[in-house]
């Protein structure tokens, strides 16, 4: 299965297994990894699943609504940021890095 | 804990990171872990999604957090003299402190015949899971209600290529929480995307046929494979009311989540709560509201004050719209369109005394952001600069 990395803020790292299809918020979620909020619970409406990519290439084209409620984010927006409930897990993204912002409220 | 939902499973998490380390045991009356409930009737429906996506954390965080969880179990009386739980397993549980975090269930469809017919209501996982297995049976399905549940169940099974029958007794859809323009569009849309919508019809009965049912409304009849209901919910309080909690249209808390006894919170879709944020009593049924009051349920056991005082927000996906709600626009005295409804997407502003009080955002999830902001800060906007597309929002919400 492949892998992604989650770092905390403090430089903590896990790396779990993630199903192909799922979400890399969902995969987060059912790994007990901390900092990912989802409130909405993936359907793009709160901003609170933010994360910023090691390796953007890896991932797919921001769609115009997570572009939009990127603009939201508690954490500032940066040019790899992403909301973590829009990247559905590929095998093209074995091995990706997420980095977990300081605070999603 | 009674109640396993999303205002239990944020009390419990809460309470850990409060720094509460004593035993903690949550109690629920369905056999499987806390769930999200939005995706029911949504995406959950198309069959695609697995149970265990949806619970709200997986089996191991109750272990690494010492929750203990007895599910399947239902809370039969509360007995605050003594401050004991009585179970329907037969076992007694003695309390310090006690979350009421109960929730809702459906309020039934009560014409003739329904006992009898194939009616589906959605608010449990076990629900969701028997309607998405007919949906891929069945080609003709009858929808009562046109609330976010019925509606976003219509358009799912319009997605699957089911005919749909959408019925709808008030005279426009989602009355109780949008605006007349806000309804218009949805009715055009669903028609556009091939439902029948009915509105101003009453069901009258349902009558079996063959292996059919047939709808009896007062727009005529209609022979279904299956009818789904979403006509609202009613709050579980009987076990508070029967214990004497003070209970009204739900459990009574104030806006810190404590009932009429000190040794008791409640939070979520149950209470009837003073909202800090809307300086008023409600009931609302939504997962921010059962996040955000379940943070105040649990800083109150653990001694603290911390006043729920949060913009209301909500949202429904139906079809390629996505509606986010902002605050309470009902009631309103003035409602502004910002956008072209032509578009699908577009925003309506609502101002009470000239005050915003609301924002309906139609795939404007920027707008939808800027309202929680300018909202909770109490900015003021003029229906004017709401109107004006060029008025930037979000730099006004960060002004």
């Amino acid at each position: 299965m492949p892998k992604v990395t989650y770092r905390q803020p403090d430089g903590a790292e896990r790396t779990i297994d993630v199903p192909i299809g799922w979400s890399l918020m969902e995969a987060a979620i059912q790994n007990n990894i901390e900092g990912i909020i989802a409130e909405c619970g993936g359907g793009c409406a709160c901003a609170t699943c933010h994360v910023y990519v090691a390796d953007i290439a890896k991932l797919p084209p921001i769609a115009d609504m997570e572009g939009d409620m990127l603009e939201c984010t508690a954490a500032e927006r940066q040019a790899n940021s992403r909301l973590s409930c829009q990247l559905k897990m590929s095998a093209d993204m074995d091995g990706l890095v997420v980095l977990i912002p300081a605070r999603q409220t | 804990m009674i109640g396993a939902g999303q205002a239990g499973q944020q009390i419990c998490d809460s309470l850990r990171r409060g720094g509460y380390e004593d035993g903690l045991v949550m109690i629920g009356d369905e056999p499987c872990l806390p769930y999200q409930r939005p995706p029911l009737s949504k995406k959950f429906l198309t069959g695609t999604l697995d149970a265990e996506r949806l619970y709200l954390r997986p089996a191991s965080y109750y272990e690494k957090q010492n929750v203990e969880l007895r599910l399947d179990v239902r809370v039969e009386r509360i007995e605050r003299t003594t401050r004991s739980l009585y179970l329907s397993s037969g076992e007694t549980l003695a309390y310090a402190g006690l979350a009421l975090a109960t929730g809702t269930r459906v309020r039934p469809l009560d014409v003739p015949g329904a006992a009898d017919a194939e009616i589906h209501y959605i608010r449990s996982l076990a629900d969701g899971q028997r309607l998405a297995a007919r949906l891929a049976q069945v080609k003709r399905i009858a929808v009562i209600g046109g609330g976010f549940i019925g509606l976003e169940v219509a358009a799912i099974a319009r997605e699957l290529g089911k005919d749909v029958v959408l019925i709808e007794a008030f005279d426009r859809l989602m009355a109780r929480a949008v605006a007349p323009p806000v309804s218009a569009f949805y009715a055009e849309l669903h028609r556009a995307f091939g439902v029948e919508v009915l509105l101003s019809t009453g069901v009258t009965a349902i009558r079996a046929s063959g292996a059919a049912y047939t709808v009896v409304s007062t727009g005529g009849e209609y022979t279904v494979d299956l009818v789904v209901v979403g006509i609202g919910v009613l709050p579980n309080s009987e076990v508070a009311e029967q214990a004497g909690l003070a209970c009204r249209n739900g459990i009574v808390v104030d806006e810190y989540a404590r009932t009429s006894d000190p040794l008791i919170v409640a939070a979520g879709d149950c209470t009837w709560h003073m909202n800090g944020f809307l300086h008023r009593e409600l009931r609302l049924e939504s997962v921010q509201n059962a996040v955000d009051q379940a943070k105040s349920a649990a800083a109150s056991l653990l001694g603290q004050t911390s006043v729920y005082c949060q913009v209301p927000w909500f949202w429904s996906d139906q079809y390629d719209v996505k509606l986010q709600i902002a605050g309470i626009g009902m009631p309103h005295d003035d409602a502004v369109v910002r956008g072209e409804p032509a578009t699908r997407a577009f925003s309506v502003f609502y101002f009470r005394a000239g005050v915003l009080v609301g924002v309906d955002a139609l795939n404007r999830p920027a707008e939808h952001m800027a309202a929680r902001r300018l909202l909770a800060q109490g900015t003021a906007l003029s229906a004017t600069q709401a109107a004006d597309s060029g008025c930037d929002l979000m730099a006004l919400a960060r002004a």
